[in-house]
Parts: structure tokens; C-alpha cells; sequence
């Protein structure tokens, strides 16, 4: 069980009132709040020990770089990579879905190639795909979802072939919630010699995620959505991969010996990371995996479980209310797409905002899921993280029931 | 910090809209016809007029899915559009959007906004002026193309 008073605690913007109103925050698949132990991490770095890493001979930069080079080895253990050298610093999961299909799966794809994606995917492990595969001139295909908003994995066989050189699927979909089986994926797809790429910007944050269990080739997660700064993310790539990995970007840090006319690379994971790092939230994203660790990941899989299962009993009592995911709670994240009749997400998200509560409303960078799967413009969506509570989604019904009220027979509506 | 009115942002004239959207419909011989998306919310309005010999606006529809506040816009614009030139309904396209950008209106606008003004509210909440913008986007598509050579 989470102390969820010691939890919020840590957390000051859980403080903060808009007009009267406690924030009552549920928008944390777009990105998650900061406890002031990773906040503390960065004033630390900027107040005693900013310098570069990896290059001076100073204190500074010689406590910079083993801070930056700790937080590497406890994310790699987070997710349980073989070595933290397997683990590569980018932005975000998009730049390391980018950085796989711009380096890896351009080297390897052909015409006539085919890469296997789902329909559940996010802009950032779609729209990547389809311009290799266009550059490329190979095929892209999808796995489409069951009736109860899973993947339908019951044409697999006929979907992998052998000239599927990538698989690229979500570890858990940011509408829908739902958690999908990356292990039977990976299983069925390095049968045909495929490799697997894992978008986990969801799951790493909520879930106990292990890439050796997994068996995947890459995995690609951010910072920001799991208590960490914007701005840092990572990828992971399996040992074999890595060998036949081309630099992404070229410049400083990146390199070993530089003449006038060429250059050789530096080794793992420094060859994929060009330029000044960023050093403060990397060091931060350790402070956050520190502060996930200390509570758990199955105790916090398990709260926002209850939460989850909570709210969905609650969002029943409205009549007016369409949730769209699988009712099967072990297959499913804290996440909650939903209707309110005829009612626009946007209107259902201002009217909510007033209350103070924040959730997102849209497509969630996934059009095509919304609009030709889900066959509506667009959702709106409730998502827990560890500091949520069943108070919050108390207030959250209440604020449901003020949108009705305001919107009388919109609501009723049939969307 | 203190939150604008949600009165000011939903008055009484826009809901009445939204929930009955005059004009509602496509003309089938359409002199005039664009299509404006807003990619941030998924709302969309395809809007039609039909010139009469004049060539004043004689009809006007609209189709769209999206928030009560790009519906009601464009509902309300439908209305004002009829019996304007294309020069009248973009001066007034240009003066409904200087007063969307915080541009107090000539008491003579105020006059001819009529109905209109009732969206001034949404001022306060800058994130959904693109709403109450697409209709007039897509007016404003419409007459460009139709002004074009060959249009």
C-alpha cells in the first residue's frame, strides 16, 4: 500500500489552488508532476557542481560526470538492461524512435521490406515509420485492435513475414490504456527474424518493465511522463543491435580521433550522444528512478490498478458517459478515455478546469486510433499516476455532473 | 489567482446555438465552398454560400463537428452573412477577428456584431479563440479561392 499523504507531500504543485479549488491533477499520460526530491537534484547540480561531463580534468566536472554517468547505471537497472552502456540519453521517446528508424532501420530496410505496426500507436511510433518505410520503399502494415480495445493478435502469423525486419508497438497505449503482450510479440517476431521496438513512454513510468524478459531490441521511453524533468528520455538497444548501429548525429563527445579529413567513433554509448549532454535531468531522471524504486513499481502498478477499477465503477453511474477500453483490468493502465453525450472533450475539459481539475482533451496525438477505430473527433482523458487518489476522482464525477448540467440535452446527445 | 466567469465563455446565445445550429446543411449548388480543420481539438466545418445576381450572399450552410464554441460561431455567421457582398462579410470577417485579438470595438461594430458580441467572452479564454476563429478561417478560404482566376 502507498502513503498517499506522504506521497503528495513531496509533490508542492499538489499544493497549489486554482481560484478555491485544490488542483486535482489527471492528465498524467501527457506528462507527470516533479516531487521535490528531483527538483532538489537539479538545484543541486546547478548550485555546486555545474560543469561539463567527460572532459575535464577539474572537480566539478569529474563529480558531473560520475552523477550523470550513476543516473545511467540506475535507469539502466531500472528497466533491468544487461548494462547501462545499452543505454543511450535522448530527448524523449521520439527522438529515440526517430534515432532507430533514421540510423538501425534504415540501414536495414529494402524495397519490398514490410514494418509491422499497430493501430494503437502514438503519432511519435507512426508518423517515423511510415517515412522510412516510404524512403525505403517498403510496406507498412498494421495489427488492428479486437472488439474489447486489444490488439488482435489472431492474424499474426499471416502479418509477420519473412520480410518483416521491424515491429513497432506500443507497451501501452496512451488512449486507451491498454497494456499489450510485448513478450509474445517479441517471441513471434525475432521467429521471423524481425527486430522488436517497444514504445514504453507509458508503461516505464507505471509498470515493473524488464527488457531481458521482454527479449525486445529497443525500447524507447521519456523522463518527463515518470516524475522526471522534459527534456531527457532513453533508449535502449539490445547488445547485438548496437554493433550495427550508425551514429545519429555527428560532432563532439561522439568521436575518438578527428583528422582534417575524417573521423572514428567514440564506443557506447558515447557514439550516439553528440554535443554538451543534458546533464542536469539526466542526473534528475536518477532522483526520479530513485523515488520510484524506494516505493515499488508493483505496489505502484497496484494502486493505480484499485484507482483505475474505482473510477470505472464510478463513471458507470453516469449515464450520459461512454468509456472507451478492455474491461480486463489486468490488461489495462490508469487510463481513461471518455464521452459525455453529444458533449466536445473540449467543452467537457474547460467546464472541468473550472473545478480545478485537469485532464486532457483531443485526439492524444493518436488520429488515426481516434478517429477510424474509436469513430469519434476526439476524447477526452482522465490518466492516475502514484499521488491520485479516490477523493480526486469524487471530484472528478462531480465535475461530470456540473458538465451535464451545463449542457443539458447536448449531454443527452447521442454522440 | 482568479478564474474568468464560465458564464462569459458559455453565454446564453452561444449554447442556444450550439444546441440549435441554424443554417445547419450543405447547399447542393454552391457558389462558395470551403473546409477548415483544427488539428489541436479535431474540429471541422465545411461551409457553402450561394450568390444571388447581385452577387450578395443569398444562402448559407454549414456542416461540422466540434466544440459548442467553433459550432456556435460559425452558426451565428451563417446568419450575419446573408445578404452581405464578399468585400462586406470579409470586412466584417477582419472585425470579428480584431476583437478576438483584444481590439475594443467602434461602438458602429459593436452595432453591426449584434450577436457576435456575445463571443467577446471567449477572450478570457485564450485557448479556445482558435475555436471561435475556424468558421471565419473557412469563410475566409472560401472567398480567396472564389477570388482566384477560374475560381
Amino acid at each position: 500500500m502507498l502513503d498517499l499523504q506522504a506521497i503528495r507531500a513531496d509533490f508542492p504543485v499538489l499544493q497549489r489552488r486554482l481560484g478555491d479549488k485544490l488542483l486535482v491533477y489527471l492528465d498524467n499520460a501527457a506528462t507527470s508532476q516533479k516531487p521535490r526530491q528531483v527538483i532538489e537534484a537539479l538545484v543541486d547540480y546547478y548550485e555546486r557542481y555545474n560543469s561539463n561531463v567527460h572532459r575535464g580534468i577539474h572537480t566539478l566536472s569529474m563529480e558531473a560526470t560520475d552523477r550523470y554517468e550513476e543516473a545511467r547505471v540506475k535507469v539502466a537497472a531500472f528497466i533491468n538492461a544487461p548494462s547501462p552502456d545499452q543505454l543511450i540519453w535522448v530527448r524523449n521517446t521520439t527522438e529515440a524512435i526517430n534515432l532507430v528508424a533514421k540510423t538501425w532501420a534504415k540501414a536495414v530496410l529494402s524495397p519490398g521490406d514490410e514494418v509491422l505496426v499497430t493501430e494503437m500507436e502514438h503519432h511519435s511510433n507512426l508518423v517515423p515509420w511510415q517515412q522510412v518505410a516510404r524512403e525505403a520503399g517498403a510496406s507498412l502494415k498494421f495489427i488492428g485492435l479486437d472488439a474489447d480495445y486489444r490488439l488482435d493478435l489472431s492474424d499474426l502469423d499471416q502479418l509477420l513475414t519473412p520480410k518483416t525486419r521491424i515491429v513497432a508497438v506500443t507497451h501501452m497505449s496512451n488512449v486507451l490504456g491498454t497494456i499489450t503482450p510485448v513478450k509474445q510479440l517479441t517471441e513471434a517476431a525475432h521467429r521471423v527474424g524481425a527486430a522488436v521496438l517497444v514504445d514504453a513512454a507509458q508503461s516505464v513510468p507505471h509498470l515493473a518493465v524488464d527488457v531481458q524478459e521482454l527479449d525486445c531490441d529497443f525500447m524507447a521511453f521519456s523522463g518527463h511522463k515518470m516524475l522526471a524533468p522534459t527534456g531527457i528520455g532513453c533508449l535502449y538497444v539490445a547488445a547485438p543491435m548496437l554493433e550495427r548501429m550508425e551514429p545519429f548525429l555527428h560532432g563532439g563527445e561522439m568521436v575518438l580521433e578527428v583528422t582534417f579529413e575524417d573521423a572514428s567513433w567514440n564506443e557506447m554509448p558515447m557514439r550516439f550522444e553528440a554535443g554538451t549532454p543534458n546533464i542536469a535531468d539526466a542526473i534528475a531522471m536518477g532522483a526520479a528512478v530513485d523515488y520510484l524504486s524506494a516505493l515499488g513499481m508493483d505496489a505502484i502498478r497496484q494502486h493505480e490498478r484499485d484507482l483505475t477499477a474505482y473510477a470505472l465503477e464510478r463513471f458507470a453511474e453516469l449515464e450520459e458517459v461512454t468509456t472507451f477500453g478492455t474491461s480486463s483490468l489486468g490488461e489495462r493502465g490508469g487510463v481513461i478515455s471518455f464521452q459525455v453525450g453529444g458533449i466536445h472533450p473540449h467543452d467537457i475539459g474547460t467546464v472541468l478546469d473550472h473545478e480545478g481539475i485537469a485532464i486532457r482533451a483531443g485526439h492524444h496525438c493518436a488520429m488515426p486510433l481516434v478517429r477510424s477505430r474509436l469513430h469519434v473527433p476526439a476524447t477526452a482523458r482522465a490518466s492516475f499516476y502514484l499521488y491520485n487518489t479516490e477523493e480526486e476522482v469524487d471530484q472528478l464525477i462531480s465535475g461530470l455532473r456540473k458538465v451535464t448540467e451545463y449542457f443539458g440535452d447536448a449531454a443527452a446527445r447521442p454522440r | 489567482m482568479q478564474l474568468p466567469d464560465l458564464d462569459d465563455l458559455y453565454a446564453e446565445i452561444i449554447l442556444d446555438h450550439y444546441r440549435h445550429p441554424r443554417n445547419n446543411g450543405l447547399l447542393g449548388d454552391a457558389d462558395l465552398r470551403a473546409e477548415g480543420f483544427n488539428p489541436f481539438c479535431g474540429d471541422r466545418i465545411v461551409l457553402t454560400l450561394e450568390l444571388d445576381a447581385d452577387e450578395r450572399i443569398a444562402h448559407t450552410g454549414f456542416e461540422g463537428e466540434g466544440c459548442s464554441i467553433s459550432q456556435a460561431s460559425a452558426s451565428i455567421m451563417t446568419e450575419m452573412l446573408k445578404g452581405k457582398t464578399l468585400e462586406e462579410a470579409a470586412g466584417l470577417n477582419a472585425a470579428f477577428r480584431e476583437m478576438m485579438a483584444g481590439v475594443e470595438p467602434t461602438e458602429e461594430q459593436e452595432e453591426e456584431f449584434g450577436e457576435l458580441a456575445a463571443l467577446r467572452g471567449v477572450q478570457q479564454f485564450p485557448i479556445r479563440i482558435k475555436c471561435a476563429l475556424l468558421g471565419w478561417a473557412t469563410l475566409q478560404d472560401a472567398i480567396a479561392e472564389y477570388a482566384k482566376p477560374g475560381g
